[in-house]
């Protein structure tokens, strides 16, 4: 293994490489432009045979993706915050027509007030789309999450489009030690794409995308429900062959020190590792904390958290997004699917650092709950 | 002309009785052929065609949203190309609000990257699928449930949008408009389009028995009237060469054209005459 020290958008690119999609369709928007721009550039070199169209939006970016992907063939594209906004109609058509597509989101906060920095708003507004949905930790995870996310969506049990969520900044533009999986391994576990669906192919020509009246329509929107559900082995299994060819293990949910733990923190994405710096500190000291990391968010893995944290005392679920009124989207979905003692922190919105101090401060309101659901980090009192 | 017996569009669909855009469709497959992928626009034709589990395409058709048509196209087009199927031929079919309005910008993206496809706008002159509201190609005049006449208003106040002037702006090597009407000059331009390397933007007028207001027998007479009266005009623009395609040997009065509709009935004969003089300014020009 050679590691190259690299960021997670160019992590994202060299694994885009890796999977050889015949077209991508992306728009700049920062902090994604960085993998567009990686992508352009193996395209120039011939590292990639990919039709590389620079579409005029993200909304046509997701549309030509969608259009490729019909005629059968492998797509990619990249985008976050606006221009995942602007994509939100077709990410449902996306869905609906049970595309494949694989597409990365650098998160990033939504306008008002205009932000380019980190939360996890943007991805978080798609929930409902049918598309799966992947928070990665760093660079390293984002690459391997291409890898699994075509492989499961492509699955004929599935077909249904990924997202892979990293951390806007955070992620995109720290470089790391990442490995560098080789093509022969990659093809071994992502073989080329071979729809057995029928396509836009004129030698047997089918509709895609018809009009349908109330006695259609609900059994097709059902049809994705259990796909997403199915989706859950699909994934399973992906990730045991993920493991056994390239010796990394990945999960629905990561625990990290949690299995004897008292307080467990709920949380997505690269805070993680700031949150484990302070378990690891909070241990030393004695104290029975703990971690679950939820990796894959959509399927929503219900028994996988719950086994994970149905043993601590109380739990502090970290959203770095807001549903206005009811709190923490993440903190919501647990308390809604599962009988546990959670508390909701809304942090990190608009890049807003958050601190060992805060994840502290979350831990002892954890251990001694005022209220259901508190803004952290805030310079002003949370009312 | 030799025009092919084969039907790539299926009868049967759910078109309102007399409609033009389903004449346009079967009209430019016959010259496409098997070998095509359509795209369609949300809107009249769409809806009608593809009453699940039921299409009236005998060719692969896709639909994805009412603005994105030739994004949808750009996306097809790249993916066959890709597969080295560079002789499929790709065939946008937009409406006048899918296509000047809210597709617009996509259509721009589409054009000017040089996509190998061909756009076909297929013009009734308002959003007929939603009731007849006012689209950027509804003509000064006209009343839609949007832009009514009234005590205020005589309807439509504003011109309209000159979209394949747009499309002929973008540089594009082959622009053309066409009518229902005139089959034969249609599909001689289908035929030009579909030869052309890059891309190729046709904008199609076609009458709307709902929409325009007139007995549907007489659809054909309507694109007629419109093309004889020099309300429409046909052209075409190969490699930035503009050429009248079709002369009228006598122009007749745009009232023939104006007053066989329902939505240009409340006009004076003072509005008459001002749109009479802005197609004959137009007219001059042309030599027409």
């Amino acid at each position: 293994m050679v590691l190259k020290v690299m960021s997670a958008n160019q992590a994202i690119a060299e694994a885009v490489r890796l999977a050889n999609p015949n077209v991508i369709p992306v728009y700049p928007i920062t902090p994604q432009t960085t993998i567009s721009e990686y992508l352009a550039k193996f395209v120039a070199d011939g590292d990639i045979k990919a039709e590389y169209i620079r579409v005029e939006s993200e909304h046509s970016a997701i549309s030509a993706c969608l259009g490729a992907s019909g005629t059968g063939v492998r797509v990619f594209t990249a985008t976050s915050s606006q221009g995942l906004a602007l994509m939100h109609e077709i990410i449902f058509a996306a869905a609906g027509l049970r595309a494949p597509i694989v597409m990365a989101d650098a998160n990033r906060a939504l306008s008002a007030p205009l932000s380019i920095w980190n939360d996890q708003q943007d991805s978080i507004s798609e929930r409902d789309s049918g598309w799966m949905q992947i928070y990665a930790e760093n660079g390293q995870e984002a690459l391997d999450s291409i890898l699994i996310s075509y492989r499961v969506s492509e699955d004929k049990k599935v077909l249904l489009p990924s997202m892979v969520c990293i951390d806007g900044f955070i992620l995109t533009h720290t470089v790391e030690p990442v490995d560098v999986p080789g093509k022969e391994d990659v093809d071994k576990f992502l073989p080329l794409y071979k729809p057995e669906h029928a396509y836009l192919d004129p030698k047997r020509p089918m509709s895609i995308g018809t009009f349908t009246d109330p006695n259609y329509y609900m059994e097709a929107r059902h049809d994705m429900e259990v796909a997403l559900e199915g989706a859950k082995e699909v994934i399973a299994k992906a990730n045991t062959e993920f493991a056994e060819i390239f010796g990394r293990k990945y999960d629905f949910v990561e625990k990290y020190k949690s299995d004897d733990a008292d307080i467990i923190l709920v949380a997505m994405g690269s805070i993680c590792s700031s949150i484990k710096d302070v378990v690891d500190e909070l241990r030393d000291k004695g104290e029975k904390i703990g971690l679950v990391r939820v990796r894959v968010f959509r399927p929503f893995p219900t028994d996988e958290i719950y086994e994970a944290i149905k043993g601590a005392s109380k739990i502090g679920v970290l959203d770095k997004n807001v549903s206005f009124s009811i709190g923490g989207v993440l903190h919501n979905e647990i308390k809604a699917k599962m009988d546990v003692d959670a508390y909701g922190f809304i942090v990190g919105l608009g890049g807003r650092d958050i601190k060992p101090e805060h994840i502290k401060e979350i831990i002892e309101k954890t251990k001694n709950p005022t209220k259901h659901s508190q803004w952290i980090g805030l310079n002003k009192e949370d009312l | 002309m030799e025009i092919s017996d084969k039907e790539f569009f299926a009868p049967g669909h759910r078109a309102c009785a007399g409609c033009g855009a389903t004449i346009g469709v079967r009209l430019a497959l016959k010259v496409l052929g098997e070998n095509t992928v359509a795209i369609s626009a949300t809107g009249c034709l769409e809806v009608i065609s593809t009453p699940y589990p039921e299409t009236a395409w005998e060719i692969p058709w896709m639909h994805v949203a009412f603005e994105n048509a030739a994004a949808v196209a750009s996306g097809v087009e790249a993916a066959l190309k890709s597969q080295g199927k560079t002789d499929t031929t790709v065939v946008v079919f937009g409406g006048d609000g899918g296509t000047a309005d809210i597709g617009l910008q996509a259509l721009s993206g589409a054009m000017e990257r040089g996509h190998n496809l061909i756009y076909i706008c297929y013009d009734n002159e308002a959003y007929m699928n939603t009731g007849i509201q006012r689209s950027g190609a509804t003509p000064y005049g006209a009343s839609t449930t949007t832009s009514p006449h009234g005590k205020e208003s005589f309807g439509e106040d504003k011109p309209k949008k000159n979209m394949p002037m747009i499309m002929a702006a973008h540089g594009v090597p082959y622009v053309a408009t066409a009518s229902i009407s005139y089959p034969e000059d249609f599909m001689k331009k289908v035929k030009k389009a579909a030869e052309v390397e890059g891309p190729a933007y046709i904008h199609l007028q076609q009458p709307c028995t709902t929409g325009w207001g007139y007995n549907p027998a007489k659809t054909i007479e309507l694109g007629r009237l419109a093309v004889e009266t020099g309300s429409w005009i046909l052209y075409e623009i190969e490699e930035g060469e503009f050429k009248v395609t079709y002369r009228p040997i006598q122009r007749r009065a745009v009232n023939e054209y104006l007053n066989a509709q329902k939505r240009f009935k409340h006009l004076t004969d003072l509005e008459k005459e001002r749109i009479q003089s802005h197609v004959d300014a137009i007219c001059i020009e042309l030599k027409i």
